[in-house]
């Protein structure tokens, strides 16, 4: 079932096309892996979706209902939520509170605050931030702010989970670790499209790639397809070091 | 009906050229030095009272002032930039917070300024007469002052313009405006352009007031605020560090303002809020902007 | 625990400085009575600004706008209404007009907002003006002044009440939304809160208590003007004020209003004349010394004293 279908997507900054006529679509329980060099348009094409930006042109279709131009609270009540490449936490506030903002305001159907304690204890322990509740999320390490980052989206009960480069800046035991969380938010039935550049990452977990190129759909896929596709190749010049045998 | 459709053309422009002259330096302290100056008509202010002063009490005629007072108001604005602005750039951990703070050290500096003069020259009202005699021009008759000022700030444009397009110095001051990090990149010294373009805006306020002196007998400590707010009017309608933009746009409100004064006196700065307004509501970036 | 009854010394504090304050008619003199109730309206403003301007951290110039509001719908009314009425209405229409201006202007950038709310008191003092003159005929209005005692009374019910809202709001999920807005109005959007309504919510809520206390000061004058209804400084002051006390909770623009009002009813009896060039310079030793005003100044002490940042209350 298809979860989300882009259709002509595009979207102008001052004449040049950050994202040139983009279709794709993504099916229930999918994880997507969204690849590509700096610039190619990743972000602007997850900011078109989220309705930070509105496009100049084409359709975004959410569960079969149109999202594109909506406000971001709104897509966001309606089931996707979103991670930033650059972490956007909320500084002075608590780990326990950013998830309540979470359930709070993102879930249209949440009412009764008697749940909530329950309900967000679990979600900290879900991402693995479990007896930070209380700590200030300026005080955490970059990858508990990025679980942060993950618990609050979670918050808002998403059927489609955007990350944005959620791994970048983490070490090899913070990847595995966000690499197993993903597949564990997949489990739950939440489908996943991740930015990212970190390989080993895309290989291992994504069922599907698609590939950016100066904002166009250069190329989409499995992972092992993508690796041998000549025009990826030719644009990543040899950053396939990782081999799905190597994982 | 001619008469009347002459009066407007060159009240627009004398009115446009002191706007343009007000706007571009309000553009250069706020698009290159990143400080939103309310104190900005506080030296227009100073101007007309420093023609005032050396009119009444010196004999000297305010064009000569003009050329006096100019490398003065520079330098006021270049000591205060690198007193006051540069500390505040070097203590303030963003620049969304520099500009807060800078803007409040202005409001501070607006109440100084203000102060000083009323202990200076006083409240009451002040005026001088200066070529007040009228002379005529295509069948219709002016004030001499008038048509004197307006070729002076047309003169002062012309060359401030020529200054930024021509020169290298101008040159980089465009760029500033336009970009500062990239300026930056390209080997502008940027702390010198800061403290530069702060002069020059000061300069230009000082400048426009002397000229306001001349045309008008309404000389108060009191009178900087509404042009301050022209100038961020204009600033907006011509694009922010937009240096071409703020001329036009200088321009363009004098147009507006002459026009809505002959219809309604009194409702000029209505007019000019509403535009405001407008402007920010439907195209922040300008109208010139791409 | 320490950080309970440090809340509760603080809270006996303040019930006692209320008793005080309640009594206040029945055992000091008139002119005392009108020296607090100043002292009140500045911090009622502050107080009010920063229920919008501190957690969303747009810096709002248009108090005057909201206050002066406040007084013109109380020089219109007063006479044929009673006061608890014409105050309302007073703040009800303050309300309206932020509630308006906000929703046009709260998506700009805050720069241009500020800009623009500098511009909104000019507009609206200018158009009075306009109208006064074209329309009405004669510049100003007279009033009917009202007893000192009713007068204080009045402005401590709109104290408290900007109290209670300021309280109730930073616990609420109303101000949940708020805070974050204020630390990160990208992600607050985007985890489903309704950033623009939530901000213009806010900013009428503070231009109700605005409007409101201008209500109530326009009895102590007789006569008011688009000038003295409309005076910027009235926009330049509760910033000031909030900047000096700062903004971390709910005592610290208490107090720095109430020690800035006192200074400057001070000056301006002693200095006439030169009282802006001392408020102009305190505000620059302010900014560029304490930018994060006494409370900032006592967090750094704190920090040294003990090698690491304290908790607030």
């Amino acid at each position: 079932m298809k979860i989300l279908d882009v259709q002509g997507l595009r979207k102008n900054f001052g004449g040049l096309a950050a994202t040139a006529d983009v279709d794709f679509h993504v099916d229930q329980g999918e994880i997507v892996g969204l690849i590509g060099p700096n610039g190619a348009g990743k972000t602007t094409l997850f900011n078109l979706i989220s309705g930070a930006i509105t496009p100049d042109a084409g359709i975004i279709m959410f569960k079969d209902k149109k999202v594109s131009g909506l406000k971001p609270y709104r897509i966001c009540r309606a089931g996707i939520a979103r991670t930033f490449q650059s972490v956007q936490i909320f500084p002075k506030m608590s780990v326990f509170n950013h998830v309540v903002i979470g359930l709070l305001f993102g879930d249209h159907r949440h009412t009764t605050s008697a749940s909530t304690t329950e309900e967000v204890s679990q979600i900290i322990e879900f991402v693995g931030l479990s007896g930070m509740n209380e700590l200030r999320a300026a005080d955490l390490t970059l990858a508990n702010q990025k679980r942060l980052e993950v618990a609050r989206a979670l918050a808002t009960q998403p059927e489609l989970l955007l990350l944005d480069e959620v791994m970048a800046g983490l070490n090899p035991t913070e990847v595995a670790e966000a690499m197993e969380l993903v597949r564990k938010i997949r489990d739950k039935g939440i489908t996943v499209i991740m930015i990212e550049h970190v390989m080993k990452a895309i290989m291992a977990i994504c069922d599907r790639v698609i590939v950016l190129h100066h904002g166009e759909k250069l190329a989409e896929g499995k992972p092992e397809e993508i690796t041998r596709n000549q025009s990826v190749i030719e644009v990543y010049l040899g950053e396939f070091t990782c081999l799905p045998s190597e994982t | 009906m001619f008469v009347k459709f002459l009066d407007i053309v060159i009240g627009s422009l004398l009115m446009g050229g002191i706007y343009a002259l007000i706007a571009v330096g309000f553009s250069l302290q706020y698009g290159v030095a990143r400080v939103l100056n309310v104190a900005h008509g506080e030296f227009l202010m100073l101007g007309a009272f420093a023609a005032w002063s050396l009119f009444t009490l010196g004999g000297i005629n305010p064009i000569l002032s003009l050329v006096l007072c100019a490398p003065v108001f520079f330098l006021i604005g270049f000591l205060i930039h690198i007193t006051l602005f540069k500390r505040l750039k070097r203590s303030s951990e963003s620049l969304a917070v520099f500009e807060g703070n800078s803007m409040l050290a202005s409001f501070g500096l607006m109440f100084i300024v203000q102060n000083l003069a009323l202990i200076i020259w006083g409240a009451p009202v002040k005026g001088y007469s200066y070529l007040a005699y009228p002379i005529s021009f295509l069948g219709a008759v002016f004030s001499a002052n008038r048509m004197v000022t307006l070729v002076t700030s047309i003169i002062i444009s012309v060359v401030f313009y020529l200054f930024l397009a021509r020169t290298r110095t101008g040159k980089a001051i465009r760029a500033a405006a336009q970009d500062p990090v990239a300026a930056a990149h390209m080997g502008v010294s940027i702390n010198k352009m800061l403290a530069l373009c702060f002069g020059f805006g000061t300069m230009m306020a000082g400048l426009a007031g002397l000229l306001v002196s001349m045309t008008s007998i309404m000389v108060t400590p009191f009178m900087g605020m509404e042009y301050t707010l022209i100038a961020m009017i204009v600033v907006v309608l011509g694009g922010l560090g937009n240096i071409k933009g703020s001329f036009i746009g200088g321009f363009i409100l004098g147009l507006v303002g002459t026009i809505v004064s002959y219809i309604q006196p009194g409702l000029s700065m209505v007019a000019f809020y509403l535009i405001f307004l407008l402007l920010l509501l439907v195209k922040p970036a300008g109208i010139l902007a791409k | 625990m320490k950080d309970k009854t440090k809340k509760y010394s603080l809270f006996a504090g303040f019930i006692v400085i209320l008793l005080l304050l309640i009594s206040l008619p029945s055992y000091a003199s008139s002119y005392r009575v009108i020296f607090v109730t100043n002292i009140l309206m500045y911090v009622i403003l502050t107080l009010s600004w920063v229920i919008f301007s501190g957690p969303t951290g747009y810096i709002s110039l248009a108090t005057a706008a909201f206050f002066g509001i406040g007084v013109y719908t109380s020089a219109v009314l007063s006479g044929t209404l009673s006061l608890p009425f014409v105050i309302i209405i007073g703040a009800l229409a303050s309300f309206c007009l932020a509630f308006v201006v906000g929703s046009l202007t709260l998506r700009l950038r805050g720069m241009y907002f500020t800009m623009f709310t500098f511009a909104l008191v000019q507009l609206i003092s200018n158009f009075a003006h306009w109208y006064e003159v074209n329309v009405t005929g004669t510049v100003g209005r007279l009033v009917l002044a009202l007893d000192s005692t009713i007068i204080y009374y009045s402005i401590l019910v709109v104290f408290c009440l900007v109290l209670l809202a300021s309280h109730f709001i930073k616990r609420s999920k109303f101000g949940l939304a708020l805070q974050s807005i204020g630390e990160s109005e990208e992600a607050a959007a985007h985890s489903g809160i309704n950033v623009t309504l939530v901000k213009v919510t806010t900013f009428a809520i503070s231009a109700f208590f605005m409007g409101a206390v201008g209500a109530v000061m326009t009895m102590r004058w007789s006569y008011v003007d688009p000038p003295t209804a409309f005076d910027i400084r009235l926009s330049f002051m509760p910033l000031l004020m909030a900047i000096f006390g700062g903004m971390g909770n709910l005592f610290s623009p208490i107090i720095g209003s109430s020690i800035f009002a006192y200074l400057e009813e001070i000056l301006t009896t002693k200095f006439p004349y030169y009282y802006m060039l001392l408020f102009g310079g305190a505000m620059l030793l302010v900014i560029v010394f304490m930018p994060h005003g006494i409370e900032g100044v006592f967090r750094k002490l704190q920090k040294n004293n003990k090698g690491q940042l304290s908790e607030k209350p």
